[in-house]
């Protein structure tokens, strides 16, 4: 078996009669960068929701590491521990200053002190250009900096795993660059993520591998000079097409 | 018209007259105080004064005069009222906590998911019906007499203890259901958010849900807390000497009701604070929350402001 953190097997998942994913395969590696492009509903946060057990899936398994969990009995917390996620509306805790949202889960999950997850959380911030605004509640920051908090948080859990879920939807289109920078920064640092954007010139510098979502399925993957530049799959041709003629690569 | 209305001559179609142009002439912002408050003293003078010259000039007034406002008996009962209080202020600070604490564990009972928990939601569903609908008076009958007389060795009789139980049962029935919206109100994504960092779903509802929730409904809670105060007045009926039985036996002695206007204006006296402080607090909420951006709805303490 090679060294991948996440293995997917014949993922499926459908809300109520409406078939969301329908047989997803996907490994990937320590290390590696992967971003999920597609349509919106084509799946891609179902998908990442799912790695990260926040929805119940109805066929397939999912392995982190060696450990299938999917499987009956598992203790989701345990797992939640190691994959990080970041949502696209930043879902932060606004009743708690941006230190707190950052030392919430390493103090009552990690059972870290409040000085040692506090001194980790403030190094954190530091790095990401947010130590002055440590002790600030999450409205008084722009959403750029709010995304680069919940990036932050979910770095705190020290993450084998970190899923991205379109997190710069919601940015105003001045603001995308310091967030899509931090994620540049992560990568270059070997973190394993699995990118779920829009941002197709972002998914071309930043990614390893590239898988276009349609229907619910992996219709091809590839690197990311084979999808973007010589597509093979008509759809993903169409896609990519209707991206180009939009400006927006 | 259409929706355009607010045209004088909307009917007629003749030829529209030329009108001035529209000149908006502005008001320094005193200028504009000093008119709304003019306004509100003299709408204040015109509806208050109404009502008051209504009743001074009813045909009975002089009679409910005698009945109700004699000074005199007044100044002798108040002190006593006011040291009977002392009573409500023990049982409704007691009940209180109890209430708050008792509250929050039903909301949190019946905002758990999952199977293995239904026995829990089931109960604290059936605990708020029923103490929801059964009149608070029944309930202290009930518990005042009926507990007491099963004769439990062990189990007290004291009036006090089963005014505080029947008031704390009552109360935590509705605060359960304010805590229950408040918890409800809280946007999944944080729950989410919570649990994709490992914490358990009490974990998330601790930290995460509730103190947010909390801080939503604390407006309702003081409103119910007010309501706890005056309901005191109730466990009088099973024998407590609080404030209204004190009134009571100098009524019955004197065939004056006076003493009910004191416990009327003891009540006032201990509301009114809290009610202001209620305001305040949403006030503050809203300005912490919204810091910056344009407030809506009337301006300051009473709503004195421009329209």
């Amino acid at each position: 078996m090679t060294d991948s953190v996440v293995r997917i097997e014949g993922l499926h998942k459908s809300f109520g009669r409406n078939d969301v994913l329908v047989g997803i395969d996907l490994a990937v590696e320590r290390h590696e960068v992967v971003c999920l492009i597609g349509a919106s509903g084509s799946g891609k946060s179902t998908l990442l929701r799912c790695i990260n057990l926040l929805e119940p899936i109805d066929a397939g398994r999912i392995f982190i590491e060696a450990e299938e969990i999917t499987a009956q009995g598992v203790d989701v917390d345990r797992i939640r521990r190691r994959i990080g996620i970041v949502f696209q509306a930043f879902n932060l805790f606004p009743h708690m200053s941006v230190l707190d949202n950052v030392t919430l889960a390493p103090r009552k999950v990690l059972k870290r002190s409040r000085a040692d997850a506090d001194r980790a959380a403030t190094e954190l911030l530091e790095r990401f250009g947010l130590a002055d605004k440590r002790l600030d509640y999450p409205d008084r920051l722009s959403g750029g900096q709010q995304q680069r908090v919940a990036i932050v948080r979910a770095l705190a859990m020290e993450p084998d795993l970190l899923l991205l879920d379109e997190v710069t939807s919601a940015l105003d289109p001045e603001l995308v660059a310091e967030v899509l920078n931090v994620v540049r920064e992560l990568a270059a640092g070997g973190m394993t993520m699995i990118i779920a954007t829009h941002e197709m010139g972002f998914a071309r510098d930043i990614a390893h591998r590239v898988c276009f979502l349609d229907g619910g399925r992996i219709i091809e993957e590839g690197r990311p000079a084979e999808i973007f530049r010589a597509p093979r799959e008509p759809r993903t041709r169409q896609f990519l097409q209707r991206i180009i003629d939009a400006g927006r690569l | 018209m259409g929706l355009s209305g607010g045209s004088r001559d909307a009917g007629a179609l003749g030829p529209v007259e030329p009108r001035e142009p529209l000149v908006v002439r502005r008001r320094g912002p005193r200028e504009e105080l000093a008119r709304s408050i003019t306004i509100a003293i003299v709408s204040s003078v015109v509806v208050f004064g109404g009502l008051g010259w209504i009743v001074v000039n009813s045909p009975g007034w002089s009679a409910v005069q005698d009945g109700f406002l004699d000074g005199p008996l007044f100044a002798r009962t108040l002190p006593d009222v006011v040291g009977a209080f002392r009573v409500n202020v023990q049982l409704f600070l007691i009940a209180e906590v109890l209430i708050l604490a008792f509250g929050l564990v039903l909301a949190m009972l019946r905002s758990l998911p999952g199977p293995a928990l239904f026995p829990f939601r089931f109960m604290a569903t059936i605990y708020v019906d029923v103490f929801r609908a059964i009149p608070g008076l029944v309930i202290i009958f009930a518990l005042g007499f009926g507990a007491p007389g099963l004769g439990i060795p062990g189990l007290p009789i004291d009036r006090f203890f089963w005014a505080i139980v029947t008031l704390t049962l009552v109360y935590s029935a509705y605060v359960s259901e304010v805590f229950r919206a408040g918890i409800e109100s809280i946007h999944p994504s944080q729950e989410a958010a919570a649990r994709s960092l490992g914490l358990s779903r009490f974990q998330a509802l601790r930290y995460v849900i509730v103190p947010q929730a909390t801080r939503r409904v604390i407006p309702p809670l003081l409103n119910d807390f007010i309501g706890l105060q005056k309901d005191t007045v109730l466990v009088s009926f099973i024998g407590v000497v609080e404030i209204f039985r004190t009134a009571q036996i100098r009524q019955a002695a004197t065939f004056n009701y006076t003493p009910y206007v004191a416990v009327a204006l003891v009540f006032l006296v201990l509301t009114l604070p809290l009610s202001r402080f209620t305001d305040w607090l949403v006030a503050r909420e809203r300005d912490r929350r919204y810091a910056g951006a344009v407030r809506a709805g009337p301006r300051g303490r009473f709503g004195l402001g421009s329209r």
